[in-house]
C-alpha cells in the first residue's frame, strides 16, 4: 500500500502518517459498509414479519427476530400456481449443477491435457475454436440449442440443462487447464511413455494429482456460472425441472396481493448460499490457481 | 552378434526443415556413446528418435538386432534419464522408481524387491518415502538414475543428465555413472554439449553441428585427429591453436611459416606430411607446446617465442602468445620461467599437429 507520508521530514512524518492511515481505514471501511449495506437489508428484512416491515424503518434491526419468512419460502412460497416454496427448485439446481460442473471440469482437464501435450495437427485452431466458444454470448445461442435439445429429445430436462452447461463451460475449463498444464514439463509425460503409460495412464496417474488448484478454479467458476444462470434456465425447462433461479424470479414476480418482501428476501439468500459457500470454502485457492495457470500461455 | 544399436541413414524433419541429416551409427554392447555439440545441433532430437519420443522423418533404427523404428517407446526395450529428471512430482521416491513395473503389471514382490536392490545400489534407501520436492538436486538426480537401472534395459539413455548440477556434483556424478558403466557393462547413449564430460565418459563420441554427424571415434581419435576445423575447435580445453600458415614442400619435407606480429616468421620443418598446399590451418595443442626437454614427443622442433600473458593454473601454467594474428596458447609446467613481455624457447610437437585445409575445414593430414 502506498505510504503518503513517505517524503515528509522526520518529526512531522509519525503523526502525518498515522492520520494517513486512519483516513485511509475510514474511506476503506465506508466502502465496504457501502457493500454490506443490500446484504443487510437482505437479512434483515428476512427476519423480519410483514407487519414490521410496513410500519418499520427499512433499515432499522428486527424487533422481534422470526423465521416464518425463511420457512414460507423454502417450503410454502407460490410460484404461479404451485406453493411448495423453492425447496424442489433448489434441488433441480443442485441436480443441474453438481454433474454438469464435474462433467465439464473432467472434460476441460482431458482437453487441455491433450492441447498441451498431445499435439495434433490442427491443435493449436482447436485451442482457438474453443476459446472462441468462451466469447459467445449465451442469447445467440438460445435458439439453435433449443433445436438440438428438440432433436436429441431432452428439451425441458434436466439431462438437458446438464448438457447445455456442459456444452458451454468446456470452453471455460479447456482454457484453465490448458493454460495450467503447458507449465508442466513434456518430459514429465516423455519420462511416463518411456515407463509404458499410456495416454490415460498419463493423465490419471500423473497429470490429475498435480492438479488441485486448477481443478478447484475450474468447479468454483463452473458452479457460480451454472448455479446463477437464468437464461438457459427459464428458456430450457419447464414445470417441475426449472432451477432456483428461475422459481425466485416466479415468487416475486407472480404474487398477487401483499408484497411479501420478507419471503422474497429470505428465497433469495436461500439461492444466493451455495455460491457464496463455494467462495468461503475454496476461495484461496482460487485465486492461487487463476494466477498459477496464468504465468505461462 | 548384432549391435546393441543400429541407426541406418536417419532423417528427421519438422515441416521443411531439416534437422538430422543422414545420420549413421552403430555401437556394440557395453559401448558408452556420447552425443556432443553445442545447442541446437540435434543431439537432442536424436536421443529422441532413439527412444522413439520422436517419429523419424527416413532411415532405419535397431535396437538389439530388432528393427525399432516404428515401435513405441515402452515396447523398444529402453530406459531414460532427463534433464530435469522429470520425477513424477506427486509420487514418493518408491513409486516413482516402480511406477514403470507398475504400468507393465510386474507383482508387487518382484516390485520391491527390485526397488530394494536399486536403492541400496544408489544410497538412496533413507529417501524413499520422500516426494521429489523434498529433494536436493543431487537426490533427484540419484532417483532419476535408479528409475532408469530398475528396469534393466538394453539401452540407457541419458539427456544431459549433469547440466543441471553445480560444478562439484557434476565431476561427482561424472565419475558415479562412469562406474556405473562399468560394473554393469551396460549400453548407454548419453547426450551432452560439455566436451569434458564426453572425453572422460565415453568409449565412443559422435560430434554432431547442425544436425550433422562432424566426426564418430573414440575419445583418443576425436582428441588427437579431429576431423575438421568444427571437431579441434569443440573438443578440448583450451582449445586446439588453430592458426594460419604458408607452406613450402619439397620432396624432402614441408616448411611452414607462421607469420609474427614483430620479427621473422617461425619456420617449422615438418618431414611427415610432405604433400601440403600452400595455405593451411595448422592445428596445436596447447600441451604440445612445451619447454625444451620437458615433455618427450617424437618429433620436436624449437622456436623462440614472445609472450604476451602468463596464467598460472595451479598445476599448469598457460602462456599466450600471438602467432599468424591468433591468440595461441601453450600448456607450460607450473614452475615455468616465462614472463610476460619476454621471449620463451618452445618446442614444438609436429608428431600431433593436424593441418586443415582452410576453404573447406577438412584435415588434410
Amino acid at each position: 500500500m502506498t505510504d503518503f507520508a513517505i517524503d515528509t521530514p522526520r518529526s512531522q512524518s509519525r503523526t502525518l502518517r498515522i492520520g494517513l492511515r486512519w483516513l485511509l481505514y475510514v474511506i476503506l471501511g465506508l466502502f465496504a459498509l457501502y457493500y454490506l449495506l443490500p446484504l443487510f437489508v437482505m437479512i434483515t428484512t428476512s427476519l423480519k414479519s410483514l407487519e414490521e416491515i410496513r410500519t418499520g424503518d427499512l433499515m432499522a434491526l428486527p424487533r422481534e427476530v422470526t423465521f416464518d419468512a425463511w420457512r414460507t419460502a423454502w417450503s410454502k412460497a407460490c410460484t404461479g400456481i404451485q406453493c411448495n416454496g423453492v425447496k424442489p427448485y433448489f434441488w433441480n439446481s443442485v441436480l443441474i449443477a453438481v454433474p454438469a460442473v464435474l462433467i465439464s471440469t473432467l472434460l476441460g482437464a482431458m482437453n487441455g491435457y491433450v492441447v498441451a501435450h498431445w499435439k495434433f495437427k490442427g491443435a493449436n485452431i482447436f485451442f482457438a475454436l474453443m476459446l472462441f466458444g468462451c466469447f459467445i454470448p449465451f442469447q445467440v445461442v438460445l435458439l439453435p440449442m433449443a433445436r438440438v435439445l428438440g432433436f436429441m429429445g431432452i428439451a425441458g430436462t434436466i439431462p438437458g440443462l446438464i448438457f447445455v452447461h456442459v456444452i458451454y463451460g468446456l470452453g471455460f475449463t479447456t482454457l484453465f487447464f490448458r493454460n495450467y498444464y503447458v507449465t508442466i514439463p513434456a518430459e514429465l509425460s516423455k519420462a511416463a511413455k518411456v515407463d509404458g503409460a499410456g495416454f490415460f495412464r498419463i493423465f490419471w496417474s500423473i497429470f490429475l494429482p498435480l492438479s488441485l488448484p486448477i481443478i478447484v478454479v475450474s468447479v468454483i467458476w463452473q458452479f457460480t456460472q451454472i448455479w446463477n444462470d437464468f437464461l438457459f434456465g427459464v428458456s430450457f425447462s419447464q414445470s417441475g425441472t426449472q432451477p432456483i433461479t428461475v422459481a425466485l424470479n416466479n415468487i416475486v414476480n407472480s404474487t398477487t396481493g401483499v408484497k411479501e418482501y420478507n419471503v422474497d428476501m429470505a428465497a433469495a439468500i436461500i439461492a444466493a448460499l451455495p455460491t457464496l459457500l463455494v467462495y468461503v470454502v475454496a476461495g484461496k485457492y482460487f485465486i492461487r490457481g487463476l494466477t498459477a495457470g496464468s504465468v505461462k500461455g | 552378434m548384432a549391435p546393441i544399436l543400429d541407426i541406418k541413414n536417419l532423417y528427421k524433419n519438422y515441416g521443411s526443415v531439416e534437422i538430422l541429416k543422414d545420420i549413421n551409427v552403430s555401437i556394440e554392447q557395453g559401448d558408452f556413446l556420447v552425443l556432443v555439440g553445442p545447442s541446437g545441433c540435434g543431439k537432442s532430437t536424436l536421443l529422441n528418435c532413439i527412444a522413439g519420443l520422436e517419429p523419424i522423418s527416413g532411415g532405419e533404427l535397431h535396437i538389439a538386432g530388432r528393427n525399432m523404428t516404428d515401435v513405441s517407446p515402452k515396447d523398444r526395450d529402453i530406459a531414460m534419464v532427463f534433464q530435469s529428471y522429470a520425477l513424477y512430482p506427486t509420487m514418493t521416491v518408491a513409486k516413482n522408481i516402480t511406477f514403470g513395473m507398475k504400468v507393465r503389471g510386474v507383482d508387487a514382490a518382484t516390485q520391491q524387491e527390485k526397488l530394494q536392490k536399486v536403492a541400496r545400489q544408489l544410497q538412496i534407501e533413507p529417501l524413499l518415502n520422500r516426494r521429489p520436492g523434498q529433494l536436493s538436486g543431487g537426490q533427484r538426480q540419484r532417483v532419476a538414475m535408479g528409475r532408469a537401472l530398475v528396469r534393466d534395459p538394453k539401452l540407457f539413455l541419458f539427456d544431459e543428465p549433469l547440466s543441471n548440477l553445480d560444478a562439484k556434483l557434476r565431476v561427482e556424478m561424472r565419475t558415479e555413472i562412469k562406474e556405473l558403466h562399468q560394473r554393469l557393462g551396460a549400453s548407454m547413449v548419453y547426450v551432452t554439449h560439455d566436451q569434458i564430460e564426453a572425453m572422460t565418459l565415453a568409449t565412443k563420441i559422435v560430434v554432431m553441428k547442425g544436425g550433422v554427424i562432424q566426426q564418430i571415434g573414440t575419445p583418443a581419435e576425436i582428441y588427437n585427429r579431429p576431423a575438421n576445423l568444427f571437431v579441434a575447435d569443440f573438443m578440448g580445453n583450451p582449445a586446439m591453436n588453430l592458426i594460419p600458415a604458408k607452406v613450402k614442400s619439397d620432396s624432402e619435407a614441408s616448411r611452414i611459416e607462421i607469420a609474427r606480429r614483430d620479427g621473422a616468421p617461425i619456420v617449422l620443418t615438418d618431414r611427415q606430411n610432405r604433400n601440403l598446399p600452400e595455405d593451411v590451418i595448422i592445428g596445436v595443442r596447447p600441451e604440445d607446446i612445451a619447454e625444451p626437454g620437458h615433455r618427450n614427443g617424437s618429433v620436436t622442433q624449437e622456436a623462440e617465442c614472445m609472450v604476451d600473458i602468463v596464467e598460472p593454473a595451479g598445476a599448469d601454467t598457460y602462456v599466450v602468445m600471438q602467432m599468424g594474428g591468433k591468440h595461441v596458447t601453450a600448456r607450460l609446467h607450473a614452475e615455468t620461467s616465462a614472463e610476460p613481455g619476454k621471449a620463451q624457447r618452445l618446442a614444438f610437437d609436429l608428431g600431433k599437429v593436424s593441418y586443415f585445409a582452410p576453404e573447406t575445414g577438412q584435415r588434410l593430414n
